[in-house]
């Protein structure tokens, strides 16, 4: 057992092998590319391996979803990129896919299926609750959170957007973790400030970023711990964190890490 | 008895019908100046959101204080209009109180009722008054509200004032008469809220409190009929649009962006793609892509505009506008009703209508602004009546990105890195998958 290292199956590779993986993990740009996500992804792996989910990866055949085209009003490149990934997900006859990603999730879930693209698509909070609730993971404790307090932030892609406010509420309780909601939490939730596009310029002309303002609320729960379940959540409130000089107490993390973290996977 | 003031209420009554009709012919055409758009399915469950969210006004309980303060208003408004029928009757018949005899003691609760709904109305109304410009509730006092929105609020609840009293000071009168025995009053036992009033008039004489008592009476039910035709001028109309508004909720998951078919066919065409099943159109006229004017959003979105009553609940939530940009969900949603009967007005004057060199992006509302939205949904979600500011900001998007190529630089370059890299960042296409070398390398537990 203890030899083993962790496996990242392709789809190219099950496809040679004659395999249909149970489900596709759709990395999305972050997860690929950011510094930070990385990790996430990496978590997320690790949980998938030791679980041992049947999953395969798209590697380099992936690429952006088209989101922030589409949100920025590019819907030309927008289409340009859903045509090539339907093509590549359709010649692999994916049914099942899971992301971290909730800009990945909403457009592979709700905006390919106008052109072409049918797949079952859940957020990797979903997954995971499901392998709780199904007894696949069972918590052991580690990374020493129980009892603590900590606070979730939501995606807005995740929550008003498609309605998922429970399911990494549910993962956080499995962790035995006292979950503080800040005062505009679920459908109420205060964007991060990195949606629409957002990410990816200067915010216009204001009075204040809104990450900062977001992260205020956050630090006002006394949680030393800011959950996230979206990359760029995960950037901003990062950076609000830094913003306040606060990192050497208050840490931001992933739900996936989390579970790792339990799990003693990191 | 003289039919005077009979003729001189069909007269009235009919020219504010007249007037009515013109407005609404009006207000259709001004929606409509709107594209089409089909939204007529799962009619089930669109029954049952305008049930929960306009009958029921389940949105406006987020926040109980205003939501028990509208609810007297909206209650009364549709209850009184029952006694309105009542008023009518007798105004065309020149009768007095012609439903008392049919519904005999429950006659009295039915006033009771109609009472007690008066006094909670001008009492909401005072309440509202004071939230407005007393105590001045921050998203009842932006910038955008100023000049004729901030007039048109303030002026419906001073009317609405006015109406009730008129109400309570009909029936306060109209008793001390009957319990005088004058001719043509009947006494209605134990109307409540109105007797408090009563002492103010028993120092009257007959016929002062004749005079008092006819012009609440016509007080009243000109206000109405002027009520009626003024609302179609206000944010007001949302009384009526409210309903075939949420009617037309949009169903979808709100993360979901419409789909542009257009496109997709120029997609296709351009990958060489082959659709199943016959032969390809060649992609129809398009006037253009995304909405420059209020002619290229939907009607629905118009509809939207004419329904928003301006509550400002949206804005109170935009993560934009809390942090101080310049965008305003509220702001969209009126501008695009000016600038539809900007265009009426056009129309009306002479025919330039949508050609008078101006247009709902520029003109009304800047790049700064769309550019600003983080499509959060928040404004959306917020919405006591479904409304959509989004769906308008990203098809504003639409047009500056794809007709205009006038993005923000940063922006440009997003697109540039997917183009070239299929990433938003600037990473060679082959480091895609490096994140997993760690974990192969790794041992696993
Ligand atoms: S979607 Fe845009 S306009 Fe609406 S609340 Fe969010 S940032 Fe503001
Ligand atoms: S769009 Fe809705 S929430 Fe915003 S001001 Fe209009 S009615 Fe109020």
């Amino acid at each position: 057992m203890s030899e083993k290292s962790y496996k990242v199956p392709t789809m190219a590779e099950k496809a040679s092998a004659g395999e249909a993986p149970e489900v596709l993990f759709w990395v999305g740009c972050a997860g690929s590319f950011d510094d930070r996500y990385k990790a996430v992804t990496q978590a997320f792996v690790k949980i998938l391996n030791v679980i041992g989910v049947d999953f395969a990866v798209l590697g380099e055949e992936e690429t952006c979803t088209g989101d922030p085209a589409r949100r920025a009003g590019n819907e030309f490149l927008f289409q340009m990129q859903a045509a090539s990934n339907i093509q590549v997900l359709n010649g692999y006859h994916v049914k099942n896919i899971v992301t971290a990603c909730p800009h990945c999730f909403n457009t592979l879930k709700n905006e390919y299926p106008a052109l072409g693209g049918n797949y079952k698509v859940v957020h990797h909070s979903q997954f995971l609750q499901q392998l709780i609730n199904e007894g696949r993971i069972v918590l052991k404790g580690g990374g020493g959170y129980k009892g603590k307090k900590i606070t979730f932030h939501d995606s807005c892609f995740l929550g008003r957007a498609n309605g998922v406010y429970e399911a990494p509420r549910e993962v956080i309780n499995a962790l035995d973790m006292e979950l503080v909601e800040m005062k505009r939490c679920k459908s109420k939730g205060l964007c991060c400030g990195a949606g629409g596009a957002q990410m990816f310029k200067e915010p216009e002309q204001g009075k204040k970023d809104i990450n900062i303002e977001r992260t205020e609320e956050a630090l006002g729960t006394g949680a030393k711990t800011i959950a996230v379940g979206c990359p760029f959540c995960l950037t901003m409130m990062t950076d609000g964190i830094k913003n306040k000089e606060k990192e050497q107490d208050v840490q931001v993390l992933d739900i996936a890490e989390l579970i790792a973290k339990d799990l003693n996977l990191s | 008895m003289s039919i005077l003031p009979q003729v001189l209420f069909l007269l009235l009554f009919s020219v504010a019908g007249f007037i009515l009709y013109k407005r609404i012919k009006t207000i259709r055409q001004m929606i409509f100046l709107g594209r089409p758009e089909q939204r007529n399915d799962q009619k089930g469950e669109r029954w049952k959101t305008m049930g929960l969210i306009a009958f029921g006004q389940k949105k406006m309980f987020k926040r109980v204080g205003p939501a028990i303060l509208h609810l007297m208003i909206y209650v009364a408004f549709i209850i009184i209009n029952i006694e309105v029928l009542e008023f009518i009757t007798d105004g065309l018949s020149g009768s007095h109180r012609a439903f008392a005899p049919f519904l005999g003691s429950s006659y009295v609760v039915a006033m009771n009722i109609f009472e007690f709904l008066a006094f909670a109305a001008l009492v909401s109304c005072v309440a509202f008054l004071i939230r407005r410009n007393i105590t001045k509730v921050p998203r009842l006092r932006m910038g955008e509200l100023k000049g004729w929105p901030e007039l048109d609020a303030n002026l419906i609840l001073w009317i609405e004032i006015l109406l009730v009293s008129a109400i309570l000071t009909m029936n306060a009168t109209d008793q001390v008469l009957a319990e005088r025995g004058v001719a043509g009053y009947q006494l209605v036992e134990g109307l409540f809220f109105s007797s408090l009033i009563q002492p103010l008039f028993t120092t009257f004489g007959d016929t002062s409190l004749v005079v008092l008592e006819r012009f609440a009476w016509w007080f009243h039910i000109v206000g109405i009929l002027g009520f009626a035709i003024y609302i179609t001028y206000s944010k007001h109309m949302h009384i009526f649009l409210a309903f075939p508004n949420t009617w037309y909720s949009n169903l979808k998951p709100k993360g979901e962006m419409k789909n542009m078919p257009e496109v997709t066919q120029e997609v296709k065409l351009m990958l060489g793609i082959q659709e199943e099943g016959g032969a390809q159109e060649s992609p129809s006229e398009i006037a253009r892509f995304g909405a420059k004017d209020v002619n290229d959003l939907s009607w629905i979105n118009m509809m939207n505009a004419f329904s928003c009553t301006e509550c400002g609940r949206c804005t109170a939530e935009c993560p934009a506008n809390i942090t101080g940009k310049k965008l305003s969900p509220r702001k969209i949603m009126m501008d695009t009703r000016d600038r539809a009967e900007e265009v009426m007005e056009n129309i009306n004057n002479g025919g330039k209508g949508l050609d008078d060199g101006k247009a709902l992006l520029g003109d009304h509302i800047s790049k700064e602004e769309i550019n600003a939205c983080t499509s959060c949904n928040a404004c959306v979600e917020a919405c006591p009546i479904n409304i959509d500011p989004l769906d308008i900001i990203l098809q504003l998007r639409r047009y500056v990105a794809m007709e205009e190529s006038g993005s923000p630089a940063q922006w440009n370059a997003m697109f540039q890195n997917i183009e070239t890299s299929f990433a938003p960042w600037k990473f060679p296409p082959t480091d895609r998958f490096k994140w997993a070398d760690k974990l192969k390398d790794q041992e696993a537990k």
